[in-house]
């Protein structure tokens, strides 16, 4: 805003937006420091906030229970490679439809998007006979290609409506300029296309990461990610809020760390086609 | 199918042969099981076995509810994704009766005495005279109480309550400012948490899942007045969030003092006197209680270790199930835990070891309470079913689940207890119908 | 405008993407469709491949399955309710001027990279217990009863657990639309004396409509299949069984797959319904 604020004004936002962002924030905080308490300090009553003795024991505990190098390394895997693998297949859709749109387009889109509404576990038994006829059940790749198709849509959808923004006079200086398709999507398209691409590979890496259901079900251990470690985590016998919180902290901690690495190029493109 | 069985077991025969030439080859296992501290244990030790062995494990363990959710679709598939499964008493008979597990009849190592085991637990473990699942771990359920909280109420605790007296008991050391509930029992919905402890309690009352014609009793008297009583109970003297408690929850609240008495898994014991309990210098135990008609509402229960027929690693897994279960692995857990570790309720030995039976109080409590279980009789009434805390068809796990949700929204006073059992009544009739009987 | 030589190869372009789509739509689905018409049920050894409509009959006729309808139809609806509604309020706070608002944005998303089943297990154990609970001191702090969170108001814990999981992916769509409001309608708004609710109401809201619009669709293509937090927190008791949550104890906890199958087809039906339902709305809105 152009004109000048009151500074009294600013503090006053200032306040008030530290203190929802803060609570909103708090459950994250709350983890996160029980996850240095003994067991017995994660339930004392009243509660203690910092002054307790820190301990990294539950993540030693942790690691040593389980493997998570390996989950860790599955996460990654698999969330960037289903990522990938969709950007694939999604961009030139996207692209077809956002600048050659056709009469049926909108269906098509519609339909895809409809396919995302499949309840999981209704296929549940159809998918792991397949998996299992050929062969690749507890394998990176199976999860890569479900995730991948679980999520096609949103890609396709999220890349559609940013392109669709790109303006098409752009499109027609390069046709008149006898560009052919090929150069037009290299030279013209691309380099404005970039943001929008890498704010969908963002937040597909986020849905794919946090999937709990297939993840859970198709892996036993070679593929099996940071979603199931964490199931090995909760409500075991006798006290278990600060391990638990441990195996959390350990479990969020990488996606979190990008996510706000990369929040700029997330939300540039994030609008769904939201705003004209 | 003998002659199939016989084929099989030759082929099983020869395979051992095989698998003993073969020895020396390194393999990898796969073993799935529950997060229960007795399971982390023997995970934590499992090097020792697999440096004897030269074979390796990976381990897959997981929260019980994710663990059954993913060995039952393995299993029922087919998978063959696991070679050695974690199961229960419940699963066992009906997923050796399709075939599904492996014989442990034959196969195990020599020192692996059958015999030794605890004959309620292996039966509950075998069809037709064919053990499919080792017993890891047993347990029945019994009162756990704190001695001096009792002594303060003035009372004394029998050593075969009846319900009366606990009830009593329970409202006579209730004191809510003080955070004092005289009685944590399992509230949480689910087959194996409010529904085992409702159903071993229901059969000291004298009520039954099903008549002999296979029809649902939970419009019976018996089954009111379990109820009736147990919401009573839990209202006078029970934990405020109770609707939400399961094993776990109720351990807590028992080891931070806030239980009176505590009726639940004889394998508790060891936790509630042991190094995390605030109260452990102060706990008795009793037999679950009984209502004079003959039958305890006690339960009968085994973790065990099975393997299933898709494993392609048969004989290993044996090896290494033979070793788990095996009395070395007792000896091995006393050498670097203590006896009171040491996974209970499966072996005739464990209970005639003198070291054990000083290092564990309540050893004689647990070894009665799994032999007062039986599964074959588990009512006062006739029942067409075996099982204690459940009815072993493939069906129970669904409706109890279903019926268990039904008592815990009555607990959490969303419900009356007639609605509870009359919401119950036509879900299970419902359900049976539907599965053709 | 188009060429027919651009429109064959836009085809070209489209066709994998349809491919793999119908694939992943068609063989799963075929199956499961095939299943639904069967009486398969592993435990038993049953496999009958023709039962007709059986098990749709019994689904449909079984006192659960209006309920879970219900309880998903609410469900879906309060965390819509609240993530839009707090969404478009954090959006407008997060527009104005103050002092570290990287850092708050950051704090404000957080939410969003937790994965559901740890948000759900935090929340449950750490949060709604009723003996170890942070709520739990909180109200005893002011002398109040611990009140039990998951049985008492079981519904409103879990749309609170989900809301907070999606109120950050709403925050920030809002927010990239409030931002593109242009300061000058608003200032020529304040000049004209248009009292803040009026501005509010008038101005920023219908400019946030196509926003709005969007959120609501691409969250319910994701309420609509919440498991995780229920399968954590009540396990369906309580009055949480969600169609989702339904089809799975028909098909894992009572290992019926057919009856399950019917459900999963059933399931599939009522989503689409709504996703037409919705695509009619933010159609309208798209298109222009």
């Amino acid at each position: 805003m152009a004109r000048a604020i009151s500074n009294r004004k600013k503090i006053m936002w200032t306040a008030l937006s530290w203190g929802i962002g803060l609570l909103i924030f708090f459950p994250i905080l709350w983890t996160f420091l029980t996850s240095f308490k003994s067991e017995a300090t994660a339930i004392s009553d009243p509660p203690v906030w910092f002054f307790f003795d820190w301990t990294t024991q539950n993540y030693s505990d942790v690691l040593e229970r389980s493997n998570y190098p390996l989950a860790l390394m599955n996460s990654i895997i698999i969330a960037v490679g289903s990522t990938l693998l969709g950007i694939i297949i999604a961009v030139p859709a996207a692209w077809a439809m956002a600048f050659v749109p056709g009469k049926k387009t909108k269906d098509v889109l519609l339909w895809m998007l409809s396919t995302k509404m499949l309840p999981a576990v209704g296929v549940l038994y159809p998918l792991v006979l397949i998996a299992k006829y050929f062969g690749v059940m507890d394998s990176r790749i199976l999860l890569i290609v479900v995730l991948m198709l679980i999520n096609l849509p949103i890609i396709v959808w999220m890349l559609y409506t940013y392109f669709r923004e790109i303006p098409g006079e752009i499109l027609e200086a390069a046709r008149m300029d006898g560009a052919g398709l090929k150069n037009e999507i290299i030279y013209v398209l691309t380099p404005m296309a970039v943001p929008g691409i890498a704010s969908t590979i963002l937040l597909n890496i986020i849905l794919a990461w946090n999937e709990a259901f297939w993840t859970i079900i198709l892996t036993t251990v070679n593929a099996a990610p940071l979603t199931k470690f964490i199931s090995s985590f909760s409500a075991p016998e006798g006290l278990f809020y600060a391990k638990l919180s441990a195996a959390s902290i350990m479990a969020i901690a990488p996606i979190l760390i990008m996510g706000w690495f990369s929040q700029k190029q997330l939300v540039r493109g994030l609008t769904f086609g939201a705003v004209k | 199918m003998t002659l199939k069985r016989n084929l099989m077991s030759t082929a099983v025969g020869f395979g051992l042969a095989a698998g003993l030439a073969s020895a020396a080859m390194a393999e990898e296992i796969t073993i799935a099981t529950v997060n229960n501290g007795d399971m982390v244990r023997m995970q934590k030790l499992s090097p020792q076995w697999e440096e004897a062995t030269g074979n390796t494990i990976n381990w897959v363990v997981l929260e019980e509810n994710v663990l059954r959710q993913n060995v039952t679709t393995d299993i029922s598939t087919g998978g063959g994704q696991y070679d050695v499964m974690t199961i229960g008493t419940y699963e066992a008979p009906i997923w050796g009766n399709n075939d599904w597990l492996v014989s442990l009849n034959e196969g195990m190592a020599e020192d692996w005495n059958a015999d030794d085991l605890l004959p309620a637990i292996r039966g509950g473990l075998t069809v037709d005279g064919t053990l499919y699942a080792a017993p890891f771990y047993g347990e029945s359920s019994m009162v756990m109480y704190r001695t001096d909280l009792m002594e303060a109420a003035g009372l004394e605790m029998p050593d075969a309550p009846t319900w009366t007296q606990i009830r009593e008991a329970a409202a006579a050391m209730t004191d809510r400012d003080a955070d004092i509930n005289g009685i944590c029992a399992r509230g949480k919905a689910g087959w194996g948490e409010n529904m085992a402890f409702l159903t071993a309690m229901s059969n000291s009352f004298g009520a039954r899942w099903f008549d002999m014609d296979w029809k649902a009793q939970f419009d019976s008297p018996e089954w009111k007045e379990t109820i009736d009583f147990y919401l009573g109970m839990m209202n006078e003297s029970g934990p405020a969030g109770a609707a939400n408690n399961g094993f776990n929850e109720n351990l807590t609240l028992f080891q931070q003092g806030k239980c009176g008495m505590w009726i639940d898994a004889t394998v508790a014991a060891s936790f509630v006197t042991g190094a995390d309990s605030t109260v452990a210098d102060k706990v008795g135990f009793a037999l679950a209680p009984d209502n004079g008609l003959g039958k305890r509402g006690n339960w009968l229960w085994a973790w065990s270790l099975a393997i299933p027929a898709s494993s392609e690693k048969q004989d290993i897994a044996k090896d290494f199930i033979s070793w788990a279960t095996g009395q070395s692995y007792t000896a091995l857990v006393a050498g670097e835990e203590g006896w009171a570790n040491v996974p209970p309720g499966t072996r005739t030995s464990l209970y005639e070891n003198a070291d054990y039976l000083a290092a564990a109080p309540f050893a004689q409590m647990t070894l009665d309470s799994i032999n007062s279980a039986d599964p074959s009789n588990p009512s006062v009434q006739e029942v067409p079913y075996t099982g204690v805390q459940f009815v072993a068809i493939p069906e129970f796990s669904g409706i109890a689940t279903q019926t268990g949700q039904q008592f815990s929204d009555a607990l959490a006073g969303n419900q009356t207890a007639d609605e509870a059992l009359a919401n119950a009544q036509s879900i299970v009739t419902e359900e049976m119908e539907a599965a053709g009987y | 405008m188009a060429t027919e030589h651009s429109k064959s190869s836009a085809r070209l372009m489209i066709a994998p993407a349809v491919f793999v789509l119908l694939v992943w739509m068609l063989v799963p689905l075929c199956m499961t469709l095939y299943f639904s018409f069967a009486d398969y049920r592993p435990m038993r050894g049953t496999f009958d491949a023709w039962i007709g409509f059986g098990n749709y009959a019994s689904f449909l006729t079984s006192s659960s399955f209006l309920s879970s309808v219900m309880v998903t139809l609410q469900m879906v609806a309060g965390i819509l309710l609240i993530t839009i509604g707090g969404g478009v309020a954090l959006a407008l706070l997060l527009d104005q001027p103050m002092f570290g608002q990287g850092i708050v944005r950051i704090l404000v998303i957080a939410p969003f990279f937790v994965m559901p089943t740890v948000s759900a297990l935090v929340w449950k154990n750490m949060f709604f217990n009723v003996d170890n609970g942070l709520f739990s001191y909180l109200w005893k702090f002011f002398g109040a009863q611990p009140y039990d969170f998951l049985s008492q108001s079981p519904l409103l814990s879990i749309v609170v657990i989900v809301a907070w999981q999606w109120l950050p992916f709403a925050t920030l769509i809002l927010l990239t639309a409030v931002q593109s409001l242009s300061s000058e309608q608003l200032e020529a708004a304040e000049m004209d004396g248009a009292p803040g609710y009026s501005r509010f109401w008038y101005i920023i809201l219908p400019h946030l409509s196509r926003a709005i619009t969007v959120v609501i669709l691409i969250q319910t293509i994701f309420l609509l299949s919440i498991f995780a937090e229920i399968f954590v927190t009540t396990n369906g008791a309580f009055g949480t069984r969600t169609l989702t949550y339904l089809v799975y104890q028909r098909v894992l906890e009572s290992q019926n797959i057919g009856l399950g199958s019917a459900g999963g087809i059933v399931a599939v039906i009522l989503a689409n319904v709504v996703a037409i339902f919705l695509m009619r709305i933010v159609g309208k809105n798209l298109d222009t």
